[in-house]
């Protein structure tokens, strides 16, 4: 029986460790990804999903040890021409699921030290102003990816 | 007398009134194009998107638009520091053209930079090889790009924060991927987030 118990604990905490959620208070944070840098660029773009499962929370900053500067982005789709602009908080809306995924909301990464790449991962940290400080995995995909999934 | 003089006034009242709605029916049908000029549409010629080209390749080859005649061009306007846009684009037009298969070869898949100051040969040469094998990356000087994007209407504009550095910025750009067909005309465009699906049935249509 302790034997099936240490058993159980021991898959669960390998369940918990494959999704690597962060939780911070009543905010989870899923599937952080990033896309590989391609070449000598030196920005790169963060996506993830903020499950919020409290009171309406904002994201006011993000830091990243891969780079010099870790900024909150948006894009802003006017006619056919695509504007990226900074933002200084993303809602974090209480009940509700908030997706920064490509063509959106971005955690955009400048002055990158060396190059993401594709199957490695780093440290991320975004600041709630209510939840704090979470820390992150992120997963580098490859450059084109449009999500965690692989693409073949 | 008086009646027919008024008569004849009346005439060239109508005359002016329908030569006035003419002019401006067929300037509504022209239409102003974003240079300001108004476009010869009303005569049955479209608004010429795409023209020759001089370039460099990402091996540092000089070529122009001569080289690709016989292929379709797919061509797509960016900046090797997109994290975002330029990388969704370019994986769409890579999945579409592996859906292709071998219909493909006839599509030369194409990024010109209109970022030339940071996008050298060496730095598109690192960067379209994330996308797909076939993918030409394409710069040149200002006075090569300048031309080129305006004979394809791109817009473009670099957005510096203030105190960035002077080589810290993103480029605010059209996000269209343009078909030229054979003879280097337009053929049809892609607006952004087109379905890789999408836009293989629409290239097969063409081929």
């Amino acid at each position: 029986m302790t034997r099936l118990v240490s058993i159980c604990a021991t898959l669960a905490a390998a369940a918990v460790l494959a999704a690597t959620p962060a939780l911070a208070g009543d905010i989870v944070i899923e599937k952080p990804w990033a896309r590989a840098s391609a070449g000598m660029a030196k920005a790169g773009a963060a996506f993830m999903v903020l499950r919020n499962e409290g009171a309406t929370d904002r994201l006011v900053s993000a830091s990243a040890g891969v780079a010099k500067v870790a900024e909150l982005h948006t894009h802003i789709k006017d006619g056919d021409v695509m504007r990226m602009r900074r933002v200084e908080t993303i809602e974090v809306t209480g009940g509700a699921v908030t997706t920064l995924a490509p063509g959106g909301l971005h955690v955009m990464l400048m002055g990158l030290h060396g190059p993401l790449e594709e199957g490695t991962s780093f440290p991320l940290t975004l600041t709630f102003e209510r939840a704090g400080p979470m820390t992150v995995d992120v997963m580098v995909m490859k450059a084109g990816a449009m999500g965690m999934q692989h693409t073949h | 007398m008086q009646l027919a003089v008024s008569r004849a006034g009346l005439y060239l009242a109508v005359l002016a009134v329908a030569a006035v709605i003419v002019l401006a029916g067929r300037h509504y049908l022209a239409g102003p194009d974003p240079a300001g000029q108004t476009t010869a549409r009303s005569e049955g010629t479209l608004p010429t998107i795409g023209g020759p080209f001089t370039l460099v390749d990402h091996n540092g080859h000089t070529v122009t638009d001569a080289a690709f005649r016989g292929r379709f061009m797919l061509v797509f306007f960016g900046y090797t520091y997109c994290p975002d846009v330029c990388p969704t684009s370019l994986s769409t037009v890579a999945a579409a053209l592996d859906l292709l298969g071998e219909k493909a070869d006839q599509i030369v898949p194409m990024f010109i930079s209109i970022d030339p100051e940071r996008d050298t040969p060496e730095a598109l040469k690192a960067f379209v090889g994330h996308f797909h094998p076939s993918l030409v990356g394409l710069t040149g000087t200002l006075d090569q790009i300048v031309p080129v994007a305006k004979a394809y209407r791109v817009y473009y504009a670099k957005v510096r924060e203030e105190g960035a550095a002077e080589d810290d910025y993103l480029v605010d750009h059209t996000a269209i991927t343009y078909l030229m067909d054979r003879d280097g005309q337009f053929a049809t465009h892609f607006s952004h987030n087109t379905d890789p699906a999408v836009m293989a049935e629409k290239l097969r249509e063409f081929l």
